[in-house]
């Protein structure tokens, strides 16, 4: 749910973002309960059909793979030293399925559809307090707001460098901070100026 | 429409950032220029109830903002200077759609109108395309889209171009005087007030100047020649 929907015409697009939901909820589940090579090569069927129907293109789905890098390959040479190699595929095959398939999910969806359906799941809650449409947007935003605050550290980054103090955490932390603070700021009275509280 | 301030008074704390303010705000395109802190982003928070006066009352079209913001805010919107704080939806179509979630319209309903808004302003292109991948400019002009999409009758500007260069300023400025809407433009931008019916300039939480474009900017020059601009 970063806000990289492809749009497009095909099934998949088409599909209620319901159904694809509850697709992968199941292939997340199966994939956390048993994550058999049999599961695996039928997920990674499902994954690669689906991304070749919808036309996103291959490479908009290793993209939503390849920041999983830092975490897969810890987890594979731990899994190899502990497990064996037979269990380093499954646990590390699992996970990038799983991935692979949430973004072909938010590539093909757009996140209005994604929020209604949160909102529909959310609705019983209901009763005992929660408010299904400040949820969806907080997730909204959470989604929004990556973008921004990676642009501010990258703001941040260019006046450290420029006052001499690349290396200083501080230089960075502190001024990242403010400005994220800021920002939130500034969001909170445009929400309330678009009429989110009343 | 009618904006009638009464007697305002605000503070920050112990400081008082707009003090005694009594003004009646009926013209079609009112400009409102002063120095930074001078307390003209605070005036114009007080037109939609964004902010409510420690002292006094804000009436709009004889609602009052304290009290009945929620009807105040579907009459007036507001327009900051960085888009990227008012721009909430991961989309461009989304973020125009969000303005429209308690309208009642249905999906395609929504949908229409968003296309059409964003046809106006010459964003249907970018429709599905992520916000932030968007120029200064064109989030400028999405920020607006956002807000004129519910049809407001009165938009308030808080510096909507001091963050874009000449040419978005202009585009957003040339937009912005075509509104059907009555409008209350803040800005440091003084040549985009020449037509414009009425100017107030505040300095040090006071209206100091209020009239014509001639009378008020000539004010505002003076105050800045004199050097006790805030």
């Amino acid at each position: 749910m970063i806000g990289l929907y492809v749009p497009g015409d095909s099934p998949v697009h088409r599909a209620p973002a319901g159904l694809k939901l509850a697709v992968l909820a199941l292939l997340l589940l199966v994939l956390a309960v048993a994550p058999t090579t049999a599961v695996l090569i039928e997920g990674t069927a499902v994954v690669v059909g689906g991304a070749a129907l919808s036309g996103v293109g291959a490479r908009a789905v290793v993209a939503q793979v390849r920041p999983l890098l830092w975490v897969v390959v810890p987890v594979a040479v731990l899994q190899l030293l502990i497990t064996g190699p037979a269990a380093a595929v499954r646990v590390v095959g699992a996970l990038v399925l799983a991935v692979a398939a949430a973004g072909l999910v938010t590539l093909t969806t757009r996140t209005e559809e994604l929020l209604d359906v949160l909102i529909s799941v959310l609705r019983p809650l209901r009763r005992v307090g929660v408010d299904p449409d400040r949820v969806a947007l907080v997730l909204a935003l959470a989604v929004r707001s990556v973008p921004v605050l990676a642009g501010l550290a990258a703001e941040v980054r260019q006046a450290r460098a420029a006052r001499g103090a690349e290396r200083s955490l501080r230089a960075f932390a502190v001024p990242l901070v403010i400005r994220s603070l800021r920002h939130a700021d500034r969001l909170g009275e445009a929400l309330a100026a678009r009429g989110v509280d009343d | 429409m009618t904006i009638e301030l009464q007697g305002v008074t605000h503070r920050f704390g112990d400081r008082v950032v707009l003090a005694d303010v009594d003004l009646v705000l009926a013209e079609r395109r009112i400009g409102v220029v002063g120095a930074n802190g001078s307390g003209k982003s605070t005036l114009a928070r007080l037109l939609n109830g964004l902010v409510v006066p420690t002292r006094g009352r804000v009436l709009v079209d004889g609602l009052d903002t304290a009290r009945q913001g929620a009807a105040v805010r579907r009459r007036v919107g507001f327009v900051f200077t960085d888009p990227d704080a008012q721009i909430v939806m991961p989309t461009v179509a989304e973020d125009v759609a969000f303005s429209l979630r308690r309208s009642g319209l249905d999906r395609g309903q929504r949908a229409a109108r968003v296309m059409q808004v964003l046809q106006r302003f010459g964003l249907d292109g970018h429709a599905h395309h992520p916000a932030h991948l968007l120029s200064g400019g064109q989030k400028q002009l999405l920020a607006l889209a956002a807000v004129l999409v519910t049809e407001p009758s009165v938009l308030v500007c808080d510096e909507p171009t001091t963050l874009l260069d000449a040419r978005n300023a202009r585009r957003v400025a040339d937009l912005l005087s075509g509104l059907p809407q009555q409008l209350v433009l803040v800005t440091h931008h003084l040549d985009q007030l020449a037509r414009f019916d009425r100017v107030l300039v505040v300095d040090a939480g006071r209206i100091v100047a209020d009239g014509p474009p001639e009378a008020g900017l000539a004010a505002y020059d003076d105050l800045l020649a004199m050097g006790s601009a805030t």
